[in-house]
Protein backbone atom coordinates (compact mmCIF):
# COMPACT_ATOMS: atom_id res chain seq x y z
CA UNK A 1 0.00 0.00 0.00
CA UNK A 2 2.65 2.50 1.03
CA UNK A 3 4.89 1.29 -1.71
CA UNK A 4 2.33 2.03 -4.44
CA UNK A 5 1.63 5.39 -2.86
CA UNK A 6 5.35 6.17 -2.89
CA UNK A 7 5.62 5.12 -6.48
CA UNK A 8 2.63 7.24 -7.47
CA UNK A 9 4.17 10.29 -5.77
CA UNK A 10 7.43 9.67 -7.53
CA UNK A 11 5.83 9.37 -10.94
CA UNK A 12 3.69 12.46 -10.49
CA UNK A 13 6.54 14.63 -9.20
CA UNK A 14 8.83 13.55 -12.01
CA UNK A 15 5.97 13.99 -14.48
CA UNK A 16 5.07 17.48 -13.33
CA UNK A 17 8.68 18.56 -13.43
CA UNK A 18 9.05 17.12 -16.91
CA UNK A 19 6.08 19.10 -18.23
CA UNK A 20 7.16 22.27 -16.45
CA UNK A 21 10.71 21.98 -17.80
CA UNK A 22 9.85 21.34 -21.41
CA UNK A 23 6.68 23.38 -21.77
CA UNK A 24 8.44 26.72 -22.48
CA UNK A 25 10.34 25.15 -25.35
CA UNK A 26 7.26 23.44 -26.71
CA UNK A 27 5.32 26.69 -26.49
CA UNK A 28 8.07 28.64 -28.24
CA UNK A 29 8.11 26.08 -31.00
CA UNK A 30 4.35 26.39 -31.49
CA UNK A 31 4.62 30.17 -31.55
CA UNK A 32 7.32 29.99 -34.18
CA UNK A 33 5.24 27.97 -36.64
CA UNK A 34 2.01 29.93 -36.26
CA UNK A 35 0.93 32.09 -39.14
CA UNK A 36 1.55 35.71 -38.14
CA UNK A 37 -2.10 36.76 -37.89
CA UNK A 38 -2.82 33.93 -35.49
CA UNK A 39 -0.25 34.91 -32.88
CA UNK A 40 -2.94 36.69 -30.92
CA UNK A 41 -5.16 33.64 -30.54
CA UNK A 42 -5.07 32.02 -27.12
CA UNK A 43 -4.34 28.44 -27.96
CA UNK A 44 -2.84 26.95 -31.02
CA UNK A 45 -2.12 23.43 -32.11
CA UNK A 46 0.02 22.50 -35.08
CA UNK A 47 -2.10 21.83 -38.16
CA UNK A 48 -2.26 22.49 -41.87
CA UNK A 49 -1.79 26.25 -41.68
CA UNK A 50 1.51 25.93 -39.80
CA UNK A 51 4.28 27.75 -41.58
CA UNK A 52 8.02 28.21 -41.68
CA UNK A 53 7.67 31.84 -42.79
CA UNK A 54 9.00 33.15 -39.51
CA UNK A 55 12.22 31.22 -40.05
CA UNK A 56 12.56 32.36 -43.66
CA UNK A 57 12.18 36.01 -42.67
CA UNK A 58 15.10 35.76 -40.25
CA UNK A 59 17.47 34.86 -43.01
CA UNK A 60 15.99 36.94 -45.85
CA UNK A 61 15.22 40.21 -44.03
CA UNK A 62 17.81 40.03 -41.26
CA UNK A 63 21.34 38.68 -41.41
CA UNK A 64 20.87 35.88 -38.91
CA UNK A 65 23.16 33.72 -41.05
CA UNK A 66 26.01 36.10 -40.26
CA UNK A 67 25.21 36.25 -36.53
CA UNK A 68 25.15 32.47 -36.24
CA UNK A 69 28.42 32.19 -38.13
CA UNK A 70 30.05 34.78 -35.83
CA UNK A 71 28.84 32.98 -32.72
CA UNK A 72 30.05 29.63 -34.05
CA UNK A 73 33.48 31.00 -34.92
CA UNK A 74 33.92 32.66 -31.53
CA UNK A 75 32.66 29.68 -29.53
CA UNK A 76 34.62 27.03 -31.45
CA UNK A 77 37.92 28.94 -31.54
CA UNK A 78 37.74 30.07 -27.91
CA UNK A 79 36.80 26.60 -26.63
CA UNK A 80 39.61 24.96 -28.58
CA UNK A 81 42.20 27.31 -27.11
CA UNK A 82 40.72 26.92 -23.65
CA UNK A 83 41.12 23.15 -23.87
CA UNK A 84 44.69 23.42 -25.11
CA UNK A 85 45.85 25.94 -22.50
CA UNK A 86 43.73 24.31 -19.80
CA UNK A 87 45.26 20.89 -20.48
CA UNK A 88 48.77 22.26 -20.04
CA UNK A 89 47.93 23.80 -16.67
CA UNK A 90 45.85 20.84 -15.56
CA UNK A 91 48.70 18.47 -16.37
CA UNK A 92 51.14 20.44 -14.25
CA UNK A 93 48.67 20.57 -11.36
CA UNK A 94 47.80 16.88 -11.59
CA UNK A 95 51.24 15.40 -12.10
CA UNK A 96 53.80 17.60 -10.35
CA UNK A 97 54.34 18.45 -6.72
CA UNK A 98 55.99 21.78 -6.33
CA UNK A 99 56.17 24.75 -4.03
CA UNK A 100 53.36 27.21 -4.64
CA UNK A 101 51.00 24.66 -6.14
CA UNK A 102 48.30 25.35 -3.56
CA UNK A 103 48.59 29.08 -4.22
CA UNK A 104 48.21 28.58 -7.95
CA UNK A 105 45.12 26.44 -7.38
CA UNK A 106 43.79 29.29 -5.26
CA UNK A 107 44.42 31.76 -8.09
CA UNK A 108 42.13 29.65 -10.27
CA UNK A 109 39.52 28.92 -7.62
CA UNK A 110 39.11 32.49 -6.35
CA UNK A 111 37.97 33.54 -9.84
CA UNK A 112 34.70 31.74 -9.06
CA UNK A 113 33.93 34.53 -6.65
CA UNK A 114 34.65 37.40 -9.02
CA UNK A 115 31.55 38.62 -10.84
CA UNK A 116 32.38 38.51 -14.55
CA UNK A 117 30.30 41.63 -15.02
CA UNK A 118 32.85 43.89 -13.35
CA UNK A 119 35.22 43.16 -16.24
CA UNK A 120 32.97 44.83 -18.81
CA UNK A 121 34.38 48.36 -18.55
CA UNK A 122 38.03 47.43 -17.93
CA UNK A 123 38.13 45.01 -20.85
CA UNK A 124 36.56 47.59 -23.16
CA UNK A 125 39.28 50.08 -22.23
CA UNK A 126 42.02 47.46 -22.56
CA UNK A 127 40.89 46.30 -25.99
CA UNK A 128 40.38 49.87 -27.11
CA UNK A 129 44.04 50.49 -26.39
CA UNK A 130 45.17 47.56 -28.56
CA UNK A 131 42.69 48.44 -31.29
CA UNK A 132 40.68 45.24 -31.11
CA UNK A 133 37.29 46.73 -30.25
CA UNK A 134 34.49 45.56 -32.47
CA UNK A 135 36.33 42.47 -33.65
CA UNK A 136 35.68 38.81 -33.00
CA UNK A 137 39.28 38.52 -31.75
CA UNK A 138 38.34 40.67 -28.78
CA UNK A 139 35.58 38.29 -27.77
CA UNK A 140 37.71 35.21 -28.36
CA UNK A 141 40.50 36.55 -26.14
CA UNK A 142 38.17 37.57 -23.33
CA UNK A 143 36.31 34.27 -23.37
CA UNK A 144 39.53 32.28 -23.29
CA UNK A 145 40.79 34.28 -20.32
CA UNK A 146 37.51 33.98 -18.48
CA UNK A 147 37.11 30.24 -19.00
CA UNK A 148 40.65 29.02 -18.34
CA UNK A 149 40.18 28.75 -14.55
CA UNK A 150 37.21 26.40 -14.63
CA UNK A 151 38.65 24.42 -17.55
CA UNK A 152 41.97 23.93 -15.77
CA UNK A 153 40.36 22.80 -12.53
CA UNK A 154 37.90 20.53 -14.30
CA UNK A 155 40.55 18.93 -16.55
CA UNK A 156 42.81 18.45 -13.55
CA UNK A 157 40.03 16.40 -11.98
CA UNK A 158 39.96 14.12 -15.01
CA UNK A 159 43.72 13.80 -15.27
CA UNK A 160 43.96 12.75 -11.64
CA UNK A 161 41.81 9.76 -12.43
CA UNK A 162 44.27 8.57 -15.07
CA UNK A 163 47.09 6.48 -13.59
CA UNK A 164 50.42 8.36 -13.71
CA UNK A 165 52.05 5.07 -14.74
CA UNK A 166 50.56 5.65 -18.17
CA UNK A 167 52.57 8.75 -18.97
CA UNK A 168 55.58 7.44 -17.05
CA UNK A 169 55.65 4.56 -19.49
CA UNK A 170 55.43 7.01 -22.36
CA UNK A 171 58.37 8.96 -20.94
CA UNK A 172 60.46 5.83 -20.74
CA UNK A 173 59.53 5.05 -24.34
CA UNK A 174 61.10 8.31 -25.40
CA UNK A 175 58.29 10.85 -25.25
CA UNK A 176 58.96 14.18 -23.63
CA UNK A 177 56.42 15.65 -21.20
CA UNK A 178 54.68 17.55 -23.95
CA UNK A 179 54.29 14.69 -26.40
CA UNK A 180 53.37 12.36 -23.54
CA UNK A 181 50.55 14.72 -22.67
CA UNK A 182 49.13 15.12 -26.14
CA UNK A 183 49.84 11.68 -27.65
CA UNK A 184 49.19 9.44 -24.66
CA UNK A 185 47.17 11.21 -21.97
CA UNK A 186 44.94 13.21 -24.29
CA UNK A 187 43.22 10.22 -25.94
CA UNK A 188 42.54 8.56 -22.59
CA UNK A 189 41.13 11.76 -21.13
CA UNK A 190 38.91 12.35 -24.16
CA UNK A 191 35.53 11.99 -22.42
CA UNK A 192 36.52 14.61 -19.85
CA UNK A 193 37.97 16.84 -22.53
CA UNK A 194 34.76 16.56 -24.53
CA UNK A 195 32.71 17.50 -21.48
CA UNK A 196 34.94 20.51 -20.79
CA UNK A 197 34.88 21.57 -24.43
CA UNK A 198 31.11 21.49 -24.63
CA UNK A 199 30.79 23.29 -21.33
CA UNK A 200 33.04 26.04 -22.67
CA UNK A 201 31.17 26.13 -25.97
CA UNK A 202 27.82 26.58 -24.22
CA UNK A 203 29.16 29.44 -22.11
CA UNK A 204 30.60 31.24 -25.16
CA UNK A 205 27.48 30.73 -27.22
CA UNK A 206 25.25 32.14 -24.50
CA UNK A 207 27.40 35.07 -23.39
CA UNK A 208 25.58 38.36 -23.90
CA UNK A 209 26.91 41.31 -21.92
CA UNK A 210 30.57 41.33 -22.90
CA UNK A 211 29.60 40.89 -26.53
CA UNK A 212 27.12 43.76 -26.16
CA UNK A 213 29.81 46.08 -24.83
CA UNK A 214 32.64 45.06 -27.16
CA UNK A 215 30.80 44.63 -30.47
CA UNK A 216 29.12 47.48 -32.23
CA UNK A 217 28.92 46.84 -35.97
CA UNK A 218 26.16 44.66 -37.34
CA UNK A 219 28.55 42.42 -39.28
CA UNK A 220 30.38 41.32 -36.12
CA UNK A 221 27.43 40.76 -33.84
CA UNK A 222 27.08 37.41 -32.17
CA UNK A 223 23.71 35.73 -31.91
CA UNK A 224 22.65 36.99 -28.44
CA UNK A 225 23.68 40.56 -29.25
CA UNK A 226 21.68 40.43 -32.47
CA UNK A 227 18.69 39.18 -30.49
CA UNK A 228 19.13 42.08 -28.10
CA UNK A 229 18.94 44.66 -30.88
CA UNK A 230 16.28 42.63 -32.69
CA UNK A 231 13.88 43.04 -29.78
CA UNK A 232 15.03 46.54 -28.94
CA UNK A 233 14.58 48.11 -32.33
CA UNK A 234 11.16 46.89 -33.36
CA UNK A 235 7.82 46.27 -31.86
CA UNK A 236 8.11 42.72 -30.59
CA UNK A 237 6.81 40.38 -33.23
CA UNK A 238 6.51 37.16 -31.27
CA UNK A 239 6.46 34.75 -34.20
CA UNK A 240 9.82 35.99 -35.47
CA UNK A 241 11.23 36.15 -31.99
CA UNK A 242 10.15 32.60 -31.27
CA UNK A 243 11.72 31.35 -34.48
CA UNK A 244 15.02 33.05 -33.66
CA UNK A 245 15.01 31.64 -30.14
CA UNK A 246 14.45 28.16 -31.56
CA UNK A 247 17.43 28.61 -33.89
CA UNK A 248 19.53 30.08 -31.10
CA UNK A 249 19.12 27.10 -28.83
CA UNK A 250 19.80 24.41 -31.45
CA UNK A 251 23.62 24.40 -31.26
CA UNK A 252 23.84 24.13 -27.50
CA UNK A 253 21.08 21.54 -27.26
CA UNK A 254 22.80 19.43 -29.93
CA UNK A 255 26.15 19.76 -28.16
CA UNK A 256 24.46 18.87 -24.92
CA UNK A 257 22.77 15.80 -26.38
CA UNK A 258 26.15 14.62 -27.60
CA UNK A 259 27.67 14.76 -24.15
CA UNK A 260 24.84 14.11 -21.72
CA UNK A 261 26.50 10.77 -21.01
CA UNK A 262 29.53 12.51 -19.51
CA UNK A 263 27.58 15.30 -17.86
CA UNK A 264 27.47 14.10 -14.29
CA UNK A 265 31.02 12.88 -13.95
CA UNK A 266 32.14 15.82 -16.04
CA UNK A 267 30.60 18.66 -14.13
CA UNK A 268 31.33 17.30 -10.73
CA UNK A 269 34.98 16.65 -11.49
CA UNK A 270 35.79 20.30 -11.09
CA UNK A 271 34.09 23.01 -9.17
CA UNK A 272 32.31 24.63 -11.96
CA UNK A 273 30.38 27.74 -12.81
CA UNK A 274 27.01 27.82 -14.52
CA UNK B 1 38.85 6.28 -3.49
CA UNK B 2 40.81 5.50 -6.58
CA UNK B 3 42.09 9.02 -6.96
CA UNK B 4 43.45 9.11 -3.42
CA UNK B 5 45.44 5.96 -4.06
CA UNK B 6 46.98 7.57 -7.12
CA UNK B 7 47.78 10.68 -5.18
CA UNK B 8 49.68 8.67 -2.63
CA UNK B 9 51.51 6.77 -5.33
CA UNK B 10 52.38 9.96 -7.09
CA UNK B 11 53.47 11.73 -3.93
CA UNK B 12 55.91 8.97 -3.16
CA UNK B 13 56.93 8.35 -6.72
CA UNK B 14 57.74 11.75 -8.07
CA UNK B 15 58.37 14.62 -5.74
CA UNK B 16 59.69 17.13 -8.17
CA UNK B 17 61.85 19.86 -6.73
CA UNK B 18 62.02 21.35 -10.18
CA UNK B 19 59.52 24.18 -10.25
CA UNK B 20 60.40 25.33 -13.77
CA UNK B 21 58.80 22.45 -15.65
CA UNK B 22 55.32 22.73 -14.08
CA UNK B 23 55.53 26.50 -14.25
CA UNK B 24 56.21 26.34 -17.97
CA UNK B 25 53.00 24.38 -18.38
CA UNK B 26 51.06 26.82 -16.22
CA UNK B 27 52.36 30.11 -17.58
CA UNK B 28 50.05 30.50 -20.62
CA UNK B 29 46.97 29.99 -18.46
CA UNK B 30 48.20 32.23 -15.67
CA UNK B 31 49.00 35.04 -18.08
CA UNK B 32 45.53 34.88 -19.67
CA UNK B 33 43.81 34.78 -16.28
CA UNK B 34 45.98 37.64 -15.06
CA UNK B 35 45.07 39.86 -18.00
CA UNK B 36 41.41 39.00 -18.42
CA UNK B 37 40.25 38.23 -14.87
CA UNK B 38 42.54 39.84 -12.29
CA UNK B 39 43.60 42.98 -14.13
CA UNK B 40 39.91 44.00 -14.55
CA UNK B 41 39.44 43.72 -10.78
CA UNK B 42 42.17 46.27 -10.15
CA UNK B 43 41.01 48.46 -12.99
CA UNK B 44 37.47 48.37 -11.54
CA UNK B 45 38.79 49.47 -8.17
CA UNK B 46 40.56 52.29 -9.94
CA UNK B 47 37.54 53.35 -12.04
CA UNK B 48 35.22 53.39 -9.06
CA UNK B 49 36.95 56.46 -7.63
CA UNK B 50 36.70 58.39 -10.87
CA UNK B 51 34.08 60.32 -12.69
CA UNK B 52 34.13 58.25 -15.84
CA UNK B 53 31.41 58.37 -18.46
CA UNK B 54 31.99 56.65 -21.78
CA UNK B 55 30.27 59.40 -23.76
CA UNK B 56 32.37 62.07 -22.09
CA UNK B 57 35.90 60.69 -22.15
CA UNK B 58 37.57 64.11 -22.19
CA UNK B 59 36.18 64.87 -18.76
CA UNK B 60 37.58 62.19 -16.45
CA UNK B 61 38.77 63.02 -12.98
CA UNK B 62 39.22 61.57 -9.50
CA UNK B 63 36.03 62.11 -7.53
CA UNK B 64 36.72 60.30 -4.28
CA UNK B 65 33.70 58.53 -2.86
CA UNK B 66 31.11 60.31 -5.01
CA UNK B 67 30.22 57.17 -6.97
CA UNK B 68 29.59 55.18 -3.79
CA UNK B 69 27.57 58.02 -2.30
CA UNK B 70 25.54 58.19 -5.49
CA UNK B 71 24.67 54.49 -5.26
CA UNK B 72 23.54 54.70 -1.63
CA UNK B 73 21.52 57.83 -2.30
CA UNK B 74 19.80 56.45 -5.40
CA UNK B 75 16.03 56.33 -4.82
CA UNK B 76 15.92 52.76 -6.13
CA UNK B 77 18.80 51.46 -4.03
CA UNK B 78 16.87 49.98 -1.10
CA UNK B 79 14.35 48.31 -3.42
CA UNK B 80 17.15 46.84 -5.54
CA UNK B 81 18.97 45.56 -2.46
CA UNK B 82 15.77 43.99 -1.16
CA UNK B 83 15.10 42.44 -4.58
CA UNK B 84 18.59 40.96 -4.66
CA UNK B 85 18.11 39.22 -1.32
CA UNK B 86 14.67 37.89 -2.29
CA UNK B 87 15.96 36.82 -5.71
CA UNK B 88 18.83 34.86 -4.20
CA UNK B 89 17.06 33.34 -1.19
CA UNK B 90 13.81 32.29 -2.89
CA UNK B 91 15.50 31.03 -6.06
CA UNK B 92 18.07 29.09 -4.07
CA UNK B 93 15.52 27.55 -1.74
CA UNK B 94 13.34 26.17 -4.52
CA UNK B 95 16.21 25.19 -6.80
CA UNK B 96 17.84 23.26 -3.99
CA UNK B 97 14.68 21.59 -2.72
CA UNK B 98 13.33 20.58 -6.13
CA UNK B 99 16.81 19.61 -7.30
CA UNK B 100 17.33 17.42 -4.24
CA UNK B 101 14.01 15.62 -4.62
CA UNK B 102 14.54 14.93 -8.30
CA UNK B 103 18.10 13.78 -7.73
CA UNK B 104 16.89 11.32 -5.06
CA UNK B 105 14.30 9.95 -7.48
CA UNK B 106 16.81 9.67 -10.32
CA UNK B 107 19.37 7.93 -8.17
CA UNK B 108 17.92 4.52 -8.91
CA UNK B 109 17.64 3.87 -12.60
CA UNK B 110 14.27 3.15 -14.11
CA UNK B 111 12.98 2.59 -17.61
CA UNK B 112 13.89 5.60 -19.79
CA UNK B 113 15.67 7.30 -16.89
CA UNK B 114 18.57 8.17 -19.20
CA UNK B 115 16.23 9.84 -21.66
CA UNK B 116 14.33 11.56 -18.87
CA UNK B 117 17.56 12.97 -17.46
CA UNK B 118 18.74 14.15 -20.84
CA UNK B 119 15.50 16.03 -21.47
CA UNK B 120 15.11 17.72 -18.08
CA UNK B 121 18.76 18.77 -18.16
CA UNK B 122 18.19 20.82 -21.31
CA UNK B 123 17.67 24.20 -19.55
CA UNK B 124 21.29 24.00 -18.43
CA UNK B 125 22.44 24.40 -22.02
CA UNK B 126 20.19 27.33 -22.86
CA UNK B 127 20.92 31.04 -22.82
CA UNK B 128 19.45 32.77 -19.78
CA UNK B 129 18.71 35.82 -21.87
CA UNK B 130 16.83 33.90 -24.58
CA UNK B 131 14.89 31.97 -21.97
CA UNK B 132 14.06 35.29 -20.34
CA UNK B 133 12.44 36.29 -23.63
CA UNK B 134 10.52 33.03 -23.75
CA UNK B 135 9.18 33.54 -20.23
CA UNK B 136 8.34 37.13 -21.07
CA UNK B 137 6.14 35.84 -23.87
CA UNK B 138 4.51 33.25 -21.61
CA UNK B 139 3.89 35.80 -18.83
CA UNK B 140 2.53 38.40 -21.26
CA UNK B 141 -0.42 40.17 -19.61
CA UNK B 142 -2.87 39.74 -22.48
CA UNK B 143 -1.59 37.11 -24.86
CA UNK B 144 0.53 35.06 -22.50
CA UNK B 145 -0.20 31.37 -22.18
CA UNK B 146 0.06 31.45 -18.38
CA UNK B 147 -2.80 33.89 -17.96
CA UNK B 148 -4.79 31.99 -20.56
CA UNK B 149 -4.37 28.67 -18.80
CA UNK B 150 -5.24 30.19 -15.42
CA UNK B 151 -8.33 31.83 -16.96
CA UNK B 152 -9.36 28.65 -18.73
CA UNK B 153 -9.10 26.66 -15.51
CA UNK B 154 -11.04 29.36 -13.63
CA UNK B 155 -8.19 29.89 -11.19
CA UNK B 156 -8.29 33.63 -11.86
CA UNK B 157 -11.10 35.80 -13.18
CA UNK B 158 -9.15 38.64 -14.69
CA UNK B 159 -5.66 38.46 -16.23
CA UNK B 160 -2.84 38.93 -13.73
CA UNK B 161 -0.62 41.91 -14.71
CA UNK B 162 2.48 39.70 -14.42
CA UNK B 163 5.07 41.95 -15.92
CA UNK B 164 3.51 45.38 -15.43
CA UNK B 165 3.05 45.14 -11.66
CA UNK B 166 6.26 45.39 -9.65
CA UNK B 167 5.57 42.55 -7.21
CA UNK B 168 4.08 40.15 -9.74
CA UNK B 169 7.01 40.88 -12.04
CA UNK B 170 9.46 39.97 -9.30
CA UNK B 171 7.58 36.71 -8.73
CA UNK B 172 7.61 36.00 -12.45
CA UNK B 173 11.37 36.46 -12.89
CA UNK B 174 12.00 34.24 -9.88
CA UNK B 175 9.80 31.48 -11.31
CA UNK B 176 11.82 31.62 -14.51
CA UNK B 177 15.06 31.54 -12.54
CA UNK B 178 13.94 28.48 -10.56
CA UNK B 179 13.03 26.77 -13.82
CA UNK B 180 16.49 27.58 -15.15
CA UNK B 181 18.59 26.60 -12.15
CA UNK B 182 17.19 23.31 -10.86
CA UNK B 183 19.28 21.36 -13.37
CA UNK B 184 22.51 22.45 -11.74
CA UNK B 185 21.44 21.07 -8.38
CA UNK B 186 20.13 17.82 -9.86
CA UNK B 187 23.46 17.23 -11.59
CA UNK B 188 25.60 18.12 -8.60
CA UNK B 189 23.53 16.27 -6.02
CA UNK B 190 23.21 13.22 -8.23
CA UNK B 191 26.99 13.15 -8.53
CA UNK B 192 27.36 13.51 -4.75
CA UNK B 193 24.81 10.75 -4.09
CA UNK B 194 26.78 8.37 -6.28
CA UNK B 195 29.62 8.78 -3.83
CA UNK B 196 27.61 7.50 -0.85
CA UNK B 197 28.82 3.95 -0.18
CA UNK B 198 26.09 1.33 -0.58
CA UNK B 199 27.35 -0.48 2.55
CA UNK B 200 26.49 2.47 4.79
CA UNK B 201 22.94 2.57 3.47
CA UNK B 202 22.55 -1.17 3.86
CA UNK B 203 23.88 -0.99 7.40
CA UNK B 204 21.42 1.78 8.20
CA UNK B 205 18.60 -0.30 6.80
CA UNK B 206 19.67 -3.32 8.87
CA UNK B 207 19.71 -1.14 11.96
CA UNK B 208 16.08 -0.34 11.27
CA UNK B 209 16.34 3.14 9.80
CA UNK B 210 13.30 4.28 7.88
CA UNK B 211 13.84 5.91 4.52
CA UNK B 212 13.44 9.39 5.97
CA UNK B 213 15.85 8.56 8.77
CA UNK B 214 18.53 7.28 6.44
CA UNK B 215 18.06 10.38 4.31
CA UNK B 216 18.53 12.86 7.16
CA UNK B 217 20.89 10.84 9.37
CA UNK B 218 23.05 9.15 6.75
CA UNK B 219 22.80 10.58 3.26
CA UNK B 220 22.68 14.30 4.02
CA UNK B 221 25.53 14.22 6.58
CA UNK B 222 27.59 12.20 4.13
CA UNK B 223 27.22 14.62 1.21
CA UNK B 224 27.28 17.70 3.47
CA UNK B 225 30.69 19.01 2.38
CA UNK B 226 29.59 18.94 -1.26
CA UNK B 227 26.28 20.58 -0.41
CA UNK B 228 27.99 23.38 1.49
CA UNK B 229 30.25 24.12 -1.43
CA UNK B 230 27.66 24.00 -4.19
CA UNK B 231 25.29 26.18 -2.18
CA UNK B 232 27.99 28.81 -1.75
CA UNK B 233 28.90 28.69 -5.43
CA UNK B 234 25.26 28.95 -6.34
CA UNK B 235 24.63 31.94 -4.08
CA UNK B 236 27.48 33.77 -5.78
CA UNK B 237 26.33 32.67 -9.19
CA UNK B 238 22.65 33.62 -8.74
CA UNK B 239 23.69 37.02 -7.40
CA UNK B 240 25.69 37.61 -10.56
CA UNK B 241 23.11 36.29 -12.99
CA UNK B 242 21.07 39.13 -14.52
CA UNK B 243 20.44 37.40 -17.88
CA UNK B 244 16.89 36.23 -17.19
CA UNK B 245 15.84 39.57 -15.70
CA UNK B 246 17.38 41.27 -18.67
CA UNK B 247 15.36 39.19 -21.09
CA UNK B 248 12.09 39.42 -19.19
CA UNK B 249 11.81 42.92 -17.76
CA UNK B 250 15.11 44.76 -18.29
CA UNK B 251 14.65 45.78 -14.67
CA UNK B 252 11.22 47.31 -15.24
CA UNK B 253 8.53 48.31 -14.53
CA UNK B 254 10.21 51.49 -13.34
CA UNK B 255 13.43 49.79 -12.07
CA UNK B 256 11.38 47.60 -9.77
CA UNK B 257 12.77 44.21 -10.77
CA UNK B 258 16.42 45.18 -10.84
CA UNK B 259 18.86 43.22 -8.74
CA UNK B 260 22.36 44.55 -8.10
CA UNK B 261 23.90 42.76 -11.09
CA UNK B 262 21.22 43.84 -13.59
CA UNK B 263 21.54 47.36 -12.25
CA UNK B 264 25.28 47.15 -12.87
CA UNK B 265 24.65 46.05 -16.45
CA UNK B 266 22.29 48.95 -16.95
CA UNK B 267 24.86 51.41 -15.61
CA UNK B 268 27.51 50.05 -17.94
CA UNK B 269 25.51 49.53 -21.13
CA UNK B 270 22.72 52.13 -21.06
CA UNK B 271 23.75 54.91 -18.70
CA UNK B 272 27.38 54.40 -19.70
CA UNK B 273 28.33 55.71 -16.28
CA UNK B 274 31.37 53.52 -15.75
CA UNK B 275 32.52 55.17 -12.56
CA UNK B 276 29.26 54.38 -10.84
CA UNK B 277 29.04 50.91 -12.44
CA UNK B 278 32.55 50.09 -11.25
CA UNK B 279 31.81 51.30 -7.73
CA UNK B 280 28.76 49.03 -7.66
CA UNK B 281 30.82 46.11 -8.98
CA UNK B 282 33.50 46.68 -6.37
CA UNK B 283 30.91 46.73 -3.60
CA UNK B 284 29.37 43.49 -4.86
CA UNK B 285 32.77 41.85 -4.99
CA UNK B 286 33.53 42.99 -1.46
CA UNK B 287 30.21 41.84 -0.04
CA UNK B 288 30.42 38.44 -1.73
CA UNK B 289 33.97 37.98 -0.57
CA UNK B 290 33.16 38.77 3.05
CA UNK B 291 30.01 36.67 2.86
CA UNK B 292 31.96 33.69 1.51
CA UNK B 293 34.50 33.86 4.30
CA UNK B 294 31.82 34.05 6.98
CA UNK B 295 29.85 31.28 5.32
CA UNK B 296 32.83 28.95 5.20
CA UNK B 297 33.84 29.79 8.77
CA UNK B 298 30.29 29.31 10.06
CA UNK B 299 29.81 25.96 8.35
CA UNK B 300 33.16 24.76 9.59
CA UNK B 301 32.53 25.92 13.16
CA UNK B 302 29.21 24.14 13.17
CA UNK B 303 30.90 20.94 12.09
CA UNK B 304 33.59 21.26 14.77
CA UNK B 305 31.04 21.75 17.52
CA UNK B 306 29.19 18.65 16.36
CA UNK B 307 32.30 16.52 16.60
Amino acid sequence: MFKTLGKATKISILGIWFVFTLFPLYWMFLTSIRPVRETTKFFYYPHSNSTLDNYRTLFSQYSFGTYIRNSLVVALVASTFVIFIGMLGAYALARYNFKGKAQIMLVFLVTQMIPGLIALAPLYLLLQRVNLLNTLYALILCYIGGMIPFATVMLRGFLQRIPPELDEAALIDGCNRFTALFRVVFPVALPGIAATFIFAFVQCWNELFLAMVLIDSDGNKTFPVAMRSFIGAYYIEWGGLAASVMIGIVPTVVMFALMSKFMISGLSAGIVKG
Amino acid sequence: MASSIFQVAHKNGRKSKNILAPLAFLIPGLIMVGIFVYYPVFKTANLSFQRFALFDQSNIYFNGLDNFRGIFQDVHFSRILQNTVIWVVVSLFFQLTIGFIIALYLQNRFKFSGLYQGLIFIPWALSGFLMGLVWKWMFDDNLGVINNILLAWNIIETPVPWLSNANWAMAAVIVANIWYGVTFFVIMILAALQGVPKEILEAAELDGCSRAQSLFRVIIPYIRPTLILIILLRIIWITNFPDIIFGMTSGGPNQNTHILSSWLVQKITYDQDWGSGSALGLMMLGVLFIFSIFYLLATRLEKDSEA
